[in-house]
């Protein structure tokens, strides 16, 4: 029988700068705080004006590459998922790689998949581990997501990152299965040059987000034989803080089952970071034994499902370096719209774009 | 001039119909018409369909001959015609398909109006609703429908008192009745606090006061009336029409708190049937803003001038009250696939004048009134059924 795959270590980053919704609101003359209630968003995460998803990704490889004894020489393969990568045209993934020492003997992509691209890259350095092809491999999914001024976007596109070092030695969770429910769905995209997403309005709701994420999750308990009850936690993307919430209880998940997954009302949605940011964050509240069921989902679109059971090791991890992520959620300053404009390279200088 | 009869109805549900397409609706609803009336395609002589922006909307054009390929019908090479009135489309097709059967230039005519609204985003959809109003003097100034229209619900709060809350009973009440009818995009019924409190799209107008973006599509077939029971035991008798207009722009109108291309519409149709508004017992009337249902109740004749949001408050325009409005849900619950409204509304009428309409069906309901209105009501068309 084949070694389970699974997760060795893990670490999550949110950079420390907020706004809430009711300053974004008081800009376009609408209220912001009723607005944000209305999307289960109080207030989001903003980068300063030096971080992009490179720095997020740093931070939260380095953050996982602490908290264990792996020589970073032995990660074979360093995928970064997300929509916001800085460059067009040369790789996050190989400046993440030479930042944890992973480089040069190793592999090196960059993914997108809309919100997904991060939990693409952990089922891609499962596949590699599992062949024996790469002994660990750093799967991380970030974002600086835009959204643009004024659209229902920008009460929730927020930055945010987290990391997972994939192996099959001294595992601290083991992931049971994977799987994937995929279609061509346009419901929310960018073109090239374009500097802000568009998406369907209403229709990135039931024929998109839902309608995938509970394929993919029927699809989920029918392979492992499981019903809500047989798990502690469960995940759901979270575009905003309703949708989760909804398809969680819908499937019969309760509050206490999706309470440490779900940060958006507080991040706001963190994209390529959102589903591996909430894992990390349930891994943090988790015990040996516990068993989490995590469904992702990226716009156009896709959903990735994995069943995952934390052994003892957690333990250990805790005891290295450990740093649960609550810390960064709630050490935070709050903007004002202008210095969030100005962060966010909304204000162009001299004209030039 | 013949006397004409609705043989057959047929209707798609209306909705956010993502997976449909508009010849799918169309065919749908068509074939449904088609199997109520017992009829095949080769005794169909023409199509009639109303629509009002398949070009934008979707990107095709020329739909009607489309529909009818796509119908099995292009073979008998009939004549299939498209009518646009912006939302006033499917009330003006089912016109056209009567005169054409009242002049005996067809016998059997298929009827029958589309939209498919939500291919488009919700800002789109905004921008090409807006151009059923006067592009020049008010579409390109940044006026919106929903604007325009609370221009006229402010004006008519400011002369006849008319509040915010008897705005909001035209919802509830129109919620209410599309909780009954199976057919309709919304069938909870809602609050007057939900009402009023839902955001603001244009003062005193919001979320609640507007019907909303629908896909849908509904046919009627029409035939001579002394030909009428051969196909149906319960044919139902198109009394009248009347169509009027108006100035475009709301800056021209002599008033914004009264239509009247409604008013001379209404009076032509009640004066071709030789009927009072106190005889109808049921009107499906062009809700797209709660303030419109409010001035067509007034317009029409059924109640006075200024009182229509008084008597809508009260329930006299509730289900089975003095004169049953909007009992589909009107275009506000039912939903408001611009172009196949009109028909939409002859179903209903249809439905109720036969008796079918089942947990909304009116009492007694021998006469049926269809007000549908194009843009801000620069074109409207009545039209009267009874029953035979």
């Amino acid at each position: 029988m084949m070694d389970k795959v699974g997760i060795v270590s893990y670490g999550g980053y949110v950079p420390h700068y907020r706004i809430e919704a009711g300053a974004i609101g008081a800009v376009w003359g609408i209220d912001g705080t009723a607005r944000g209630k209305s999307l289960g968003i109080i207030r989001k995460s903003v980068p300063s004006p030096d971080e992009d998803v490179i720095t997020i990704s740093v931070e939260a490889a380095r953050k996982a590459m602490r908290c264990c004894n792996t020589d970073p020489e032995d990660i074979g393969a360093v995928y970064v998922g997300s929509e916001s990568h800085p460059y067009a045209v040369k790789p996050s993934a190989t400046i993440v790689a030479e930042a944890i020492g992973a480089a040069p003997r190793m592999t090196a992509a960059d993914l997108e998949f809309a919100c997904k691209a991060g939990t693409a890259g952990i089922q891609i350095c499962m596949g590699l581990v599992a062949s024996d092809m790469i002994k660990y491999g750093m799967a991380i999914g970030a974002d600086t997501s835009q959204g643009a001024p004024g659209d229902a976007l920008e009460y929730s596109a927020s930055a945010g990152g987290a990391a997972f070092l994939i192996g099959k030695k001294n595992l601290m969770a083991e992931i049971n299965t994977t799987l994937s429910f995929t279609t061509d769905t346009p419901d929310f995209w960018r073109r090239e040059g374009q500097l802000y997403p568009r998406h369907g309005g209403r229709f990135t709701g039931t024929p998109a987000y839902f309608k995938h994420i509970n394929s993919c999750a029927q699809m989920l308990f029918e392979k492992m034989g499981t019903k809500p009850e047989d798990y502690a936690h469960a995940i759901f993307h979270q575009p905003n803080g309703k949708f989760p919430l909804r398809v969680g209880k819908a499937m019969g998940f309760s509050d206490g089952q999706l309470e440490h997954g779900l940060l958006t009302p507080v991040i706001g949605n963190t994209y390529s970071g959102a589903v591996p940011l909430a894992l990390t964050n349930v891994l943090d509240h988790s015990e040996p034994g516990d068993r989490i069921f995590v469904i992702s989902y990226g716009s156009g679109a896709g959903s990735d499902g994995f069943d995952i059971t934390v052994t003892n090791r957690i333990k250990k991890l805790r005891k290295k370096g450990w740093k649960p992520l609550s810390e960064m959620v709630n050490d935070y300053q709050l903007l004002d719209y202008a210095t969030y404009a100005k962060f966010r390279g909304k204000i162009r200088m001299g004209g030039i774009a | 001039m013949r006397e004409v009869a609705i043989i057959g109805i047929g209707e798609t549900k209306f909705g956010e119909l993502w997976e449909r397409s508009l010849r799918d609706l169309g065919i749908e609803a068509g074939f449904k018409a088609m199997g109520d009336a017992g009829i095949s395609g080769n005794e169909i002589d023409a199509i009639f369909l109303g629509n009002m922006s398949a070009g934008q909307l979707i990107d095709q054009e020329h739909i009607a001959p489309l529909i009818a390929d796509y119908s099995g019908m292009a073979e008998k090479n009939i004549p299939a015609i498209r009518i646009e009135a912006a939302s006033a489309s499917g009330g003006l097709a089912l016109s056209q398909g009567y005169m054409a059967v009242a002049s005996g230039v067809h016998d059997i005519v298929v009827v029958g109006g589309a939209e498919k609204m939500t291919d488009v985003g919700d800002d789109a959809a905004n921008e090409i609703m807006a151009k059923t109003a006067d592009q020049e003097w008010e579409a390109v100034f940044g006026a919106t429908l929903g604007s325009l229209y609370a221009m006229m619900a402010r004006r008519h709060m400011n002369e006849f008192g008319t509040t915010k809350e008897q705005l909001a009973s035209v919802a509830v009440k129109n919620h209410l009745n599309g909780s009954m009818n199976p057919h309709a995009q919304f069938r909870s019924p809602i609050k007057l606090e939900a009402v009023l409190r839902a955001p603001m799209v244009a003062s005193p107008l919001g979320t609640f006061d507007f019907a909303p973006l629908s896909d849908g599509a509904a046919a009627v077939i029409l035939a001579p009336l002394d030909i009428a029971h051969k196909y149906s035991d319960t044919p139902i008798k198109i009394l009248s029409c009347g169509q009027a207009g108006d100035y475009m722009a709301l800056h021209d109108r002599k008033s914004i708190t009264r239509m009247d291309a409604t008013v001379v519409a209404g009076k032509k149709a009640f004066k071709y049937a030789g009927i009072q508004p106190k005889d109808v017992n049921l009107a499906e009337v062009h809700d797209c803003t709660t303030i419109s249902e409010i001035m067509a109740i007034e317009d029409l004749g059924f109640f006075k001038k200024g009182q229509g949001g008084k008597v809508t408050e009260d329930g006299s325009t509730a289900l089975n009250s003095k004169i049953s409005i909007n009992t589909s849900g009107g275009l506000k619950a039912k939903g408001y696939p611009v172009g196949a409204s009109g028909v939409s509304q002859a179903i209903e009428a249809v439905t109720q004048l036969r008796g079918e309409a089942g947990q909304r069906q009116v009492s007694k309901a021998e006469i049926a009134l269809l007000h549908n209105i194009g843009g801000t009501g620069s074109s409207a068309i009545v039209h009267l059924l009874g029953r035979c």
